[in-house]
């Protein structure tokens, strides 16, 4: 069975779980990484990771300037904002 | 109006001016609306505001400047932004998000004058098989309530099959146009990774994840494919292909392969199938007698697919997810006493049971000690997987599979175990892996349910895959039979 530190990962994801939400992902991430483990019995030496299924390098564009940041806009999306800025809990007393 | 009429009439009735977008698009808001509280399938409809883009496409065709789908309903999943109407993604994250700027492939939609009736139901963040992982709860399968429309473009798919609209977008990362285009009975394609822009499509597994259409038929999913496909330079990873029959496409016919295609079947995907690969058979000898050849190939690494397909989708979806802080946007926990609480409970709070498990095994294949033993293994599997494909597209135009192995299954049936729900895509990951092009067509029934077969094509080998889908469906009926409470 797979060794799952659950409180570990969940500080990782930022994800608060408790009692039995965090027995049900526990039990479910042991299964799922069981599963995930069939991968060990195909041989992989010498084969290069396949990261881009077209194998193609990141296109780059000309350094120049192609819109313009309308930050009333965006920031019409957040929770709190005050004068241009986010609110957040303070973080330093 | 009729539902269900095929889209070149309906093209043709509003050029004639038989009768207007704005008659067509309040049918189908009847349409949808009469059937909203069994199936299910949208999370939003604007009546006013598909109505305003009728009436501008009603003028479109009287001054003669009207596409092949000016003044065509269509939906889109709720993953696609649109702006000044909410996206969703069947996410409690973004329940009242409303996106400032239209995906590229709604605006190239919208340019050609089509008319979206509303937002469709999908698993949460495009993660599921089944559309229950919706937060706005689950869609029924036309043919049979009681079971799942497939997923996560459970909505588009139950749509196109109830005649509630006559195109719908989805987005496949690992079958999820195809598994519910099979379930509910109709045409989806996933077309070559970078064929159609993300940009605008809410990110799940970033490599994988790919945007396509639900339609009645090959002919009329070619259509749709034509205006939203195209190099997209706001998309990183879009492909600059240019493709002169695909743009010419416009509403004429999809005609049969000029020459009949070299068909590969994979053994690998003829096990355990619920109806013994009876309607797989059937599908075989129609193409057969149409002209095309057959070859047994081998994808000796499809049982790694699935594995490697949840590691690298996960890992993804664990860098992709981390963006939803409750701070720029989404949901927001109330009153949180640090920064470190304001993240915890607005992601806790935010997210569904399977969006937490893919991130969860997501940051378990990306951590200290495990990175190389999952997430290096599964990508070194995607390129044996690819290879595979690679080799087989050597001497062979095309694979023909099962999209599925059986049928729609009941409601709540895999819930409780995601697993044997993850072995549900077991015949769509692969070409997803892969980055191919694959489309499922219906093939036939087994108790009174859909079943789908799966074309599959080379890198930005969409034109043989749709005309042979195209050929297969001159020769069958499948495609028309509609779900009787629908018809």
């Amino acid at each position: 069975m797979a060794d799952i530190d659950l409180p570990h990962l969940c500080r990782l994801a930022q994800l608060a779980l408790d009692g039995a939400e965090a027995d049900a992902a526990r039990a479910d991430l042991e299964r799922i990484i069981d599963m995930v483990d069939r991968m060990q019995a195909f041989d992989t030496d010498g084969v290069e990771p396949l990261a881009h299924p077209l194998g193609t390098a990141a296109r780059l564009r000309p350094d120049e300037v192609t819109e313009q940041v309308d930050r009333d806009r965006f920031q019409a999306l957040a929770p709190a904002v005050q004068d241009g800025m986010y609110l957040v809990p303070r973080v330093v007393e | 109006m009729q539902p269900f009429t095929p889209l070149a009439e309906l093209a043709r009735g509003l050029r004639d001016r038989e009768f207007s977008s704005r008659e067509l698009t309040r049918s189908f808001l009847d349409r949808i609306r009469d059937h909203s509280a069994t199936l299910n399938c949208f999370i939003t409809v604007d009546e006013d505001r598909a109505l305003a883009q009728a009436d501008a496409a009603d003028q479109r065709l009287a001054e003669g400047s009207a596409t092949a789908l000016t003044g065509i309903p269509i939906a889109h999943k709720d993953v696609f932004c649109t702006a000044g109407q909410r996206t969703t993604c069947g996410s409690r994250m973004l329940a009242n998000f409303q996106a400032p700027y239209d995906a590229t492939a709604v605006a190239r939609l919208d340019a050609a004058g089509a008319v979206t009736l509303g937002k469709t139901n999908m698993d949460e963040f495009a993660m599921g098989s089944s559309n229950e992982n919706s937060h706005f709860g689950p869609v029924a399968n036309p043919w049979d309530p009681a079971r799942v429309p497939g997923g996560s473009s459970g909505g588009s798919a139950a749509a196109v099959a109830a005649g509630l609209t006559p195109l719908a977008t989805g987005t496949d990362t690992g079958g999820s146009i195809r598994q519910p285009a099979a379930f509910c009975g109709v045409t989806g394609i996933k077309p070559t990774y970078g064929r159609v822009s993300r940009y605008g499509m809410v990110a799940f597994a970033s490599s994988l994840d790919q945007g396509g259409v639900f339609a009645a038929s090959a002919a009329e999913a070619a259509v749709a494919l034509a205006v939203m496909s195209g190099f997209d330079p706001l998309d990183s990873t879009s492909a600059d292909q240019v493709d002169p029959w695909l743009n010419g496409l416009g509403d004429s016919h999809l005609a049969a392969p000029a020459e009949a295609p070299v068909i590969g079947l994979p053994r690998q995907y003829f096990e355990g199938l619920q109806d013994g690969g009876a309607a797989l058979e059937d599908a075989r000898r129609t193409l057969e007698e149409a002209g095309c050849r057959f070859v047994d190939v081998d994808l000796p690494h499809t049982d790694a697919a699935i594995p490697a397909y949840y590691i690298i989708a996960g890992a993804e979806a664990s860098t992709n997810l981390s963006r939803y802080d409750g701070v720029r946007f989404g949901h927001r926990c109330e009153n949180p006493r640090s920064l470190e609480d304001l993240y915890r409970r607005s992601r806790t709070e935010g997210f569904g049971a399977e969006v937490k498990r893919r991130i969860l095994t997501g940051t378990y294949a990306l951590s200290v000690g495990y990175f190389d033993a999952y997430y290096l293994k599964a990508q070194k599997l995607r390129r044996l997987i690819q290879n595979d494909f690679l080799a087989a597209f050597g001497s062979v135009d095309l694979i023909l599979a099962p999209t599925t192995p059986g049928t729609a299954f009941p409601q709540g049936d895999l819930t409780d175990d995601p697993v044997a729900m993850y072995q549900q895509d077991i015949f769509t990951t692969p070409a997803s892996l892969a980055g191919l092009p694959a489309m499922s067509v219906p093939c036939g029934f087994a108790d009174g349910l859909p079943l789908g077969l799966q074309l599959i094509g080379p890198h930005f080998g969409e034109r043989a895959v749709l005309e042979t889908a195209a050929l297969y469906q001159q020769h069958t009926d499948w495609h028309t039979r509609h779900p009787e409470a629908y018809a």
